[in-house]
Parts: C-alpha cells; sequence; structure tokens
C-alpha cells in the first residue's frame, strides 16, 4: 500500500504543478487590482466632484454687481488658495529676500528691519501658489495667514493694534492703527490677497472701455455662485479677461482668475477653497507676543534711516529717483504709467558694462519716433525704458506700449 | 476522523496562537542589540539638538534671531527658533530632524531584515513549521515592525520631552498661527504629533517588508529599503518632478507640524495618512503574493 500511495502523490502533486503556479502569479493580481482601484479613484474623484455647474436663477450683470456691493457679510473664515503666474523667473524668494534685504539693511539684519514685517512678507505672494487662511469679524477684527512649510505668517488686526508674526523666525512686528473702519489695514496690505479686495479692485474699471457679463454658474468651495465675466473693449491690453465667482447667497466673491490676452495659464488665481460665514473664534484675534520673540514696533522701523519698505527691487528702482511723479497716458484698460526717471535711462550693453548687458539680455531692444529703449515684458505687465530714461509701463502689450511712448513725445 | 481531529486541534487555539507569535516577534525584534542601538541613536538626536541650542542661546537670545544665523528660519528644522522659549518645542524640531532619515532608516534596517533576515539565518523553515500560516507569519511580522515604527518615535519624543524640560522652561505656548494655547493641550497635541509620525512610516514599513520577502540576505533588504528612502528623498526635491511628488510615500511628512496652527489644517494631513494606508494596502499584499507563493528554501 506505501509504494502505491507515494507514486499516487507524486503524480497528483505533478499534475497540480501547472495549476498551482498559476494560482501563485494569481496573487499577485490583488497588489496590481489595489494600485488600479486607487488610480480610479485618484482619477476619476475630481471629475465625479465636479459634477457640473449649479442651476441657479438668471441674473443680469448689474444685479449681480450690486449684490456684491450690497453685501453686508462682516464674518468669514476660509482657505484661500492663490496662485501667481507672472512670466517672471521664479524670483519669489530672491524678490522676498531681497525686499526683505532692503527691509532690513542686511546681512546682519538691523536695527529697522523685522522678518516680520507685513510689506516684506507679503511681497513673497506675489509669484508661485500660496495657501491663506483668512477670518474676518467685523471691520476692526481681521487676520491673515501665509501657510508656509512648518511655519506660518500671520498678520493680525485687534482693533488698534496691528501684529506681525513670523513663526519661522519667532519675531513680530507691531502697528496701531485708528479705531475706524474706513482706514482699514489698507496701508499695510500692499497685496490684495482676499476675493473681495481684488474683486473691488476690478470693478472699479467699470466704464465703457469694459464689457461686464454674467458667465453662467459655477461651484467655488462648496458653494453656488455666479461668474462675473470682465473684459476689455480696447485692443492692446495684455488682460484677456478677468472672471470673479460671486457666492449666490451672500454675494461674497469667491474666486478671482485674471487670464492674459496671450493664452496660457491664469496670471492671478485666488479663491477660497474652504469658506465659513460662522463668527470665527474670538481666540483667533488674540495675540499676546510669545516670549523671547523680538518685537519691532513700526515706529522705531520706520524711523531707522536704511529702510525701504516691501519694495519689489524693480518698483525700487523707476519712482525713487523720478523728479515729477508718474503721469497717465491713455485711458481704460490702455492706460500707461509714464515715469522720467530724469537720468540717462538704462545703460547699454556698451555704456553700462557688465550690467547693462545684463539688463538688456532681458529685454528687447526697440525703436520709434520716440527714440531707442528696451522693453521688458512678462506675463501682464510690459515696461518700456527709453535712452533718454524715461519708462512707460502698463498692462498693454508691446506695440501699444510703443504707441503711448510716440504719443507721449 | 483523525486528520479533522487534528484539523480542529490546529484551529481552535487561532486568537491566543496569534498573540503568543506576536509576543515572540515582538520579544525578538526588541531584544536585538541592533534595535537598542537604533533607538539609542534615536533617543541621543534630541539630547544633541537641546544642548546645541542651550549653548548657542546661553546669553538669553533666541536662536536663530538676530546674529543667531542668518535668512529667517532658513537654519535648522523647523520649530527651532521657538526651542529656547519653551522646552516642548523640543518634541516638535526633534521629530521634524529625525523624521527625514534617522526614523526611517532605522525602520528601514527593521522591516528589511523582517522576514529576509530569517531566511538568511537559516530560521525562516523553522517559523514556518509552527501551525500559523505564511500570511499570519507576514501580519505578525508586519505588526512587529510596525510597533518599532512606533516605538522609536516615542523614543524620539520622550527624550526630547525630557531634555526640553531640564533645560528649558515650560509653560504656556504659542501655535505657529500666533494664538496660545495652554500646557496640558500643547502635550496633548505633542502626542497627537508623535502618532502621526508614526504613522506616516507606515508606508516604508511595507515597503520594507516587501523588499525583504524578495531576498534572501538581510543585509541586501535593508540596503535596498534604506537605498529607495534616499532615493526618493532625493527625487522628492527635483522641482522638475512635481507631478508625481505628491506620490512620494516622504512627500507628506513634514505635513505634522500642521498640527501646530490654529485651527489645524488638515487638507495635507489627511493626505499624508491617506497615502501611508495606499503604500501599506499595495506594498502590503504584494508582500503577501509574493511570500505565499515563494520557495522557502532556508
Amino acid at each position: 500500500m506505501a509504494p502505491y500511495a507515494s507514486d499516487d502523490s507524486t503524480t497528483a502533486a505533478q499534475a497540480r504543478e501547472p495549476g498551482t503556479r498559476r494560482r501563485r502569479a494569481a496573487r499577485y493580481a490583488v497588489p496590481v487590482a489595489v494600485t488600479g482601484v486607487a488610480a480610479a479613484t485618484i482619477g476619476l474623484v475630481p471629475a465625479l466632484a465636479d459634477s457640473g455647474d449649479p442651476d441657479l436663477p438668471d441674473i443680469t450683470a448689474q444685479q449681480l454687481i450690486e449684490k456684491t456691493v450690497a453685501s453686508d457679510t462682516q464674518r468669514l473664515s476660509g482657505t484661500v488658495k492663490i496662485s501667481t503666474d507672472l512670466g517672471l523667473p521664479d524670483l519669489g524668494g530672491l524678490a522676498g529676500g531681497m525686499a526683505g534685504g532692503l527691509a532690513s539693511g542686511s546681512p546682519g539684519r538691523g536695527e529697522g528691519g523685522s522678518a516680520a514685517d507685513p510689506s516684506a512678507k507679503l511681497t513673497e505672494l506675489v509669484s508661485g501658489t500660496h495657501t491663506l487662511r483668512v477670518a474676518v469679524d467685523g471691520p476692526d477684527r481681521q487676520k491673515l495667514s501665509v501657510l508656509e512649510n512648518a511655519a506660518e505668517y500671520s498678520l493680525i488686526r485687534d482693533g488698534e493694534d496691528v501684529w506681525g508674526y513670523d513663526s519661522a523666525s519667532n519675531e513680530v512686528y507691531h502697528a496701531t492703527v485708528p479705531r475706524s473702519a474706513d482706514e482699514r489695514t489698507k496701508e499695510h496690505r500692499t497685496v490684495p490677497a482676499t476675493p473681495r479686495e481684488l474683486a473691488e479692485e476690478a470693478l472699479k474699471a467699470v466704464d465703457d472701455t469694459t464689457s461686464v457679463t454674467v458667465d453662467g454658474t459655477a461651484q467655488v468651495a462648496g458653494r453656488d455662485a455666479y461668474k462675473l465675466l470682465i473684459e476689455p473693449r480696447q485692443e492692446g491690453s495684455t488682460v484677456g479677461a478677468i472672471s470673479i465667482a460671486v457666492d449666490a447667497r451672500t454675494g461674497v466673491p469667491l474666486k478671482f482668475t485674471l487670464t492674459p490676452a496671450g493664452g496660457g495659464a491664469a496670471v492671478v488665481d485666488a479663491g477660497f477653497t474652504q469658506v465659513s460665514f460662522a463668527e470665527p473664534a474670538a481666540s483667533t484675534f488674540d495675540f499676546t507676543p510669545p516670549e523671547g520673540a523680538k518685537i519691532t514696533e513700526a515706529d522705531e522701523a520706520a524711523g531707522a534711516p536704511e529702510r525701504a519698505p516691501g519694495r519689489a527691487p524693480e518698483s525700487g528702482k523707476e519712482p525713487a529717483g523720478g523728479p515729477g511723479g508718474p503721469t497717465v497716458v491713455g485711458e481704460g484698460w490702455n492706460a500707461v504709467a509714464a515715469f522720467d526717471t530724469g537720468g540717462g535711462g538704462l545703460p547699454t550693453g556698451s555704456a553700462g558694462g557688465d550690467l547693462g548687458g545684463f539688463l538688456g539680455s532681458f529685454g528687447d531692444r526697440v525703436k520709434g519716433d520716440f527714440g531707442t529703449g528696451t522693453v521688458f515684458t512678462t506675463r501682464l505687465v510690459n515696461a518700456l525704458i527709453t535712452e533718454d530714461g524715461k519708462v512707460y509701463a502698463g498692462a498693454v502689450t508691446k506695440e501699444a506700449l510703443v504707441k503711448a511712448a510716440d504719443a507721449a513725445r | 476522523m483523525s486528520r479533522a481531529e487534528t484539523a480542529a486541534a490546529v484551529r481552535t487555539p487561532r486568537p491566543l496562537w496569534t498573540f503568543g507569535l506576536l509576543r515572540s516577534e515582538l520579544l525578538t525584534t526588541f531584544r536585538r542589540w541592533r534595535t537598542l542601538a537604533l533607538l539609542g541613536v534615536l533617543a541621543a538626536v534630541p539630547v544633541l539638538v537641546g544642548i546645541a541650542v542651550r549653548i548657542e542661546t546661553g546669553d538669553g537670545g533666541s536662536f536663530g534671531g538676530p546674529g543667531g544665523g542668518g535668512e529667517a528660519g532658513g537654519g535648522g528644522p523647523a520649530f527651532i527658533s521657538q526651542v529656547s522659549n519653551n522646552g516642548l518645542f523640543l518634541v516638535f524640531t526633534a521629530l521634524a530632524a529625525t523624521l527625514p532619515f534617522f526614523l526611517p532608516m532605522a525602520v528601514g534596517v527593521v522591516a528589511g531584515d523582517a522576514i529576509a533576515g530569517e531566511a538568511g539565518a537559516g530560521t525562516l523553515r523553522y517559523l514556518l513549521v509552527a501551525p500559523a500560516g505564511r500570511t499570519r507569519l507576514l501580519l505578525t511580522k508586519y505588526a512587529a515592525v510596525l510597533a518599532f515604527c512606533l516605538a522609536a518615535t516615542l523614543v524620539v519624543a520622550l527624550s526630547a520631552l525630557a531634555v526640553g524640560a531640564l533645560l528649558f522652561p515650560l509653560g504656556d505656548l504659542t501655535t505657529i498661527s500666533g494664538t496660545r494655547i495652554g500646557y496640558a493641550e500643547g502635550l496633548g497635541r505633542a502626542l497627537l504629533i508623535a502618532l502621526t509620525v508614526a504613522a506616516s512610516l507606515v508606508g516604508l514599513a511595507a515597503l520594507g517588508l516587501f523588499v525583504s520577502t524578495l531576498t534572501g540576505s538581510g543585509i541586501a533588504a535593508m540596503a535596498t529599503t534604506v537605498g529607495l528612502l534616499i532615493t526618493v528623498q532625493i527625487l522628492d526635491q527635483i522641482p522638475q518632478l512635481h507631478a508625481v511628488q505628491p506620490y512620494f510615500f516622504s512627500h507628506y511628512w513634514l505635513s505634522f507640524a500642521d498640527l501646530m496652527r490654529e485651527p489645524v489644517y488638515w487638507d495635507d494631513l489627511v493626505r499624508n495618512l491617506g497615502l501611508q494606508a495606499l503604500y501599506a494596502a499595495v506594498f502590503g499584499s504584494a508582500a503577501w503574493a509574493r511570500f505565499t507563493a515563494k520557495d522557502i528554501t532556508a
């Protein structure tokens, strides 16, 4: 019996061999299936969540703007994602660093400067993608936080006090403002950060040079919204369209998108990813400087001689030396700001040595009735610097800039 | 009849068996000199950081502040500028300092050794002789590796807590959003952060276990796991790869700092945990497919 049994089992094992192997191979289907399901989920869920635009009653552009202006929403909190793509080389850190350096008299960060200075800090928002948190409770209590890697920059207004707190360096900036609704913290917010402020800026420009329409509806931060589309009617502007999503219920602007005329990705795209109209917790606006933090008072900082608050390097160059402020040439979307620096203009390759050649390599040489100059282009703003030291800058095309320069002559 | 009886006898003590297997596995893991040395190194990191900050700020200044070092927040791991004001921040600093490399390296060593080490020492077949089954052995091994993740993180956190309490003042602390929280809540958040950091290592542990089932050499499995870790960390720094970076297991590791915001910013934390669960599912099942199908020769 034994030999038979042994033989029997051997044959059985041999017969089972291919089947076993197939079953073994089949086990690898499990990780493959898990990967597939995960990939499908990642791919499909956003598509499913984007389940079409909400159905809202029709509304005219006029009504929508009124709704926005009449909006009396005093309280909100939420998360804002802001992406800016001006087509500059990635100057985010550099510009911020240089502004910070200017503000503090680098390298050893002099008396006047502080890493928590709002104007220096908010310059960083000009390029790249940032996540912000906004909380508003009436005209006197606001908070704006820039979320960074394992750090955060908070700008808090509580009544008369404005605090800037940079958690990465543990530095505090303090200023006092009059307790009034009008003056706000405007001067401290050189960059309009919330969709509301951006929208207000855009709505100011509405006149007969502009077409304003309601362009359907959209879902923003889980809320139903109307889309207000603002387009320039004039030729020559680099602005393609401005789209503002306005919350259908409260009239609060939720998303702001600026697309360039040249096509491509939005130049500015700022919108709530999450928003709540409930009252923010009162503790949000309480701020006590932490132990050991270095506190800079705004008055002291202003007294420091070498302080040039928050000027991006480019803008620092233009207006500072100019005898006579900027004049505006053209109207509406084609407005061009003109400065006379009074100097010899941009040093050209031959005259200015290395620096001139370096700067010149960023721009295009142009000729016109005004003479010759160099045009520096970004995706939105172009600037013409002529050889006799005049600067023309605006959100217009290169040709429109040359025309403006010719007209000014 | 006798077959059925044997099967029943094998199956009845199942829960106890699993527990016994896990206990013996934990004892083997934590009794190893190698494991103890790894934990010792991890415990030494907060001590070093704490003493360094203490020496640097002996005159009462704050680290990384004026004259402390160049760019704001550019020097040292996250939270380091706050350590001299509140010892609890040493916990966060130490975790931020060890999470990119020390912690995952230790986990990679333990996970890589889990199966391949037994195979290399010739003890794997004896483990499989026990009526536990391969799947259960694998699960036990993974549980032991996860226990090590938690233990390693807690060793860092507790060592940092002790050093911080000895060298620096304690008290209410300021969140990175600028709001104040009490010391008790701060401790709670520290614990939550430690658990998050431990959970961040779950994906790497599964990856290491899978590598461990591929080879019969413990050293090879450890080297591969740690090598993968370093490679992924480097790739995560290359801006041109930003499209795939959100799928690297280490991409959201530092999101634990979001627990120190007020209110907590959950987006990246949730992404991190989801990603770790995904890695655990994919490489865990791959390890299962490989381990239950392979011929054990050693």
